[in-house]
């Protein structure tokens, strides 16, 4: 039987405003979930239900306020997200988790073909790539999903919203680490596309990658999901609606 | 970031400085791992370059220490090392940009002159050695190679900070203490700085506190932010936690007055 890669437990969030007198806004309230090495978990519900603020808080972009978020690692001790030092998560995001975001974050004057290769580089001492290297896995990355050779040297603050998508996509799916967490990767592609990001989370779960996703349509995530959680069914997680 | 290392190089514990009556910074701490970056951020007056050059022992507490990791297993308090010592260290083991260019350089020798001193000033005297390593490090900072000999006073705003920085980096700093490093360059000179120093920080595995106001500064450099008010820190944690999803009052004033870093 394999065991959990990741373990939620009864994890809770709420957003204090303080500009707003105060108002507290829960949006998640003890969840509790767990996924499985080469599993793929779908996150449903409608918008403002929670689905990216539980990916923002297990990749410790959030911090939650109660509950345990306990990743096992290869050949160390588990450790739990909500306890984590700074030094810890930034490891984590490194060697244990990928996240596709919604929008590229682009570094002014650096270009499309090194924002991909970076994750490779950066990697701790002895299995950081030469930026060659890592540069030639960019190439195929980025040929693999149709972005055009002209705009590799290129930074892509300029790119379409498909074509930056498709650079945040490569830039995660180039270093594969065990959780992979996906907030509406394909969102902003066209058919062709969107397959061709769909086949590559598909072989990222064959090759045992524990994958937890949102997808704008249902269509698409039911073409890679292997278990669905509603986040806002009723009397589920009593997850309330966030507004601003 | 070496996420193995297991002693901080820098600590700072509780310090506190008055100026007369006005408490100027209040019992702050922090924690600073080699090849990590930390921006200090807040408003004018609220303490971040006070704190800055009490870490980088140019000021000294009233109270509280500040412990550098001098070699393994070894913290010395920097504040009671020798003047001599502190000097030392300040030319070697540490740089200091300053946000003025003019303070931290030598107006009046030439660019190559102005890094070279670090070097002379270790031991090297080899005029050939001396200038083929200046001119390795205007290329790096993206200065052309024939400004050698001329004085800073002809570069412009943003060349000047890149002397400086490349001033500073020349004996290999194990951690550098920055004021408002691109505050005073336009916009489109800032982005070009910014990109420098974040190679520089990642390729050098250099450690740095980087005093700024500017967001979106602390988002492109920093693993870490420490967020300021009145002389307290507020607010401290994963740069990108702090941004988006700041706890404390001041912090969320902060994030939501301007535009998304």
């Amino acid at each position: 039987m394999t065991q959990p890669l990741l373990q939620l437990n009864d994890v809770s969030k709420q957003f204090t405003l303080h500009e707003r007198g105060g108002l507290e806004l829960m949006v998640l309230e003890s969840v509790s979930l767990s996924v499985d090495p080469g599993e793929c978990l779908v996150l449903n519900g409608p918008s403002g239900t929670g689905k990216s603020t539980l990916l923002k808080l297990i990749y410790g972009n959030y911090r939650a306020n109660s509950g345990s978020i306990v990743l096992r690692r290869q050949g160390r001790a588990a450790l739990d997200l909500v306890r984590a030092t700074p030094q810890q998560i930034i490891a984590l995001r490194r060697d244990s988790i990928g996240y596709v975001s919604q929008f590229l974050r682009a570094i002014p004057r650096v270009p499309a073909l090194d924002i991909v290769a970076e994750p490779l580089c950066e990697a701790s001492g002895a299995d950081a790539l030469p930026i060659e290297v890592a540069r030639d896995r960019s190439r195929d990355l980025l040929t693999r999903l149709g972005i055009p050779e002209r705009l590799w040297g290129l930074p892509p603050a300029t790119f379409s919203g498909g074509e930056q998508q498709r650079i945040n996509i490569a830039r995660t799916m180039i270093r594969p680490r065990p959780l992979l967490l996906l907030d509406e990767p394909t969102a902003s592609l066209d058919q062709g596309n969107c397959e061709i990001v769909l086949d590559m989370v598909r072989e990222a779960i064959h090759a045992g990658t524990a994958v937890i996703g949102i997808f704008h349509d249902q269509r698409s995530g039911a073409a890679v999901a292997s278990r669905h959680i509603d986040l806002g069914a009723p009397g589920s997680n009593k997850c309330l609606q966030m507004s601003y | 970031m070496n996420a193995c290392s297991t002693e901080p190089l820098l600590r700072v514990q509780g310090v506190s400085r008055c100026y007369g009556t006005r408490a100027a910074l209040s019992n702050a701490s922090f924690e600073l791992w080699p090849g990590e970056v930390l921006a200090v951020v807040g408003e004018s007056g609220s303490g971040k370059t006070t704190l800055l050059n009490i870490a980088a022992a140019r000021v000294a507490p009233d109270s509280g220490s500040v412990h550098f990791l001098v070699g393994p297993g070894q913290l010395e308090d920097v504040h009671a090392l020798s003047e001599a010592r502190q000097r030392l260290l300040a030319r070697t083991e540490w740089g200091y940009v300053h946000q003025n260019p003019e303070n931290g350089l030598r107006m009046e020798v030439s660019a190559g002159a102005n890094i070279g001193e670090r070097l002379m000033a270790q031991g090297e005297r080899h005029f050939g050695r001396l200038r083929s390593i200046a001119a390795d490090w205007l290329a790096r900072v993206e200065i052309d190679a024939d400004r050698l000999d001329d004085s800073p006073r002809t570069f412009s705003g943003g060349m000047r900070q890149r002397l400086q920085i490349a001033r500073n980096l020349v004996t290999r700093p194990r951690l550098i203490f920055m004021d408002e490093p691109t505050s005073g360059l336009d916009v489109s000179v800032q982005a070009r700085l910014l990109d420098l120093l974040r190679q520089l920080t990642q390729t050098m595995h250099l450690a740095a506190v980087i005093v700024t106001h500017d967001l979106a500064v602390a988002r492109l450099l920093a693993h870490r932010m420490i967020v300021m008010q009145q002389g307290c820190i507020v607010e401290h944690g994963l740069t990108d936690q702090v941004l988006d999803d700041p706890q404390h009052a001041y912090t969320q004033l902060l994030v939501s007055s301007v535009l998304p870093p």
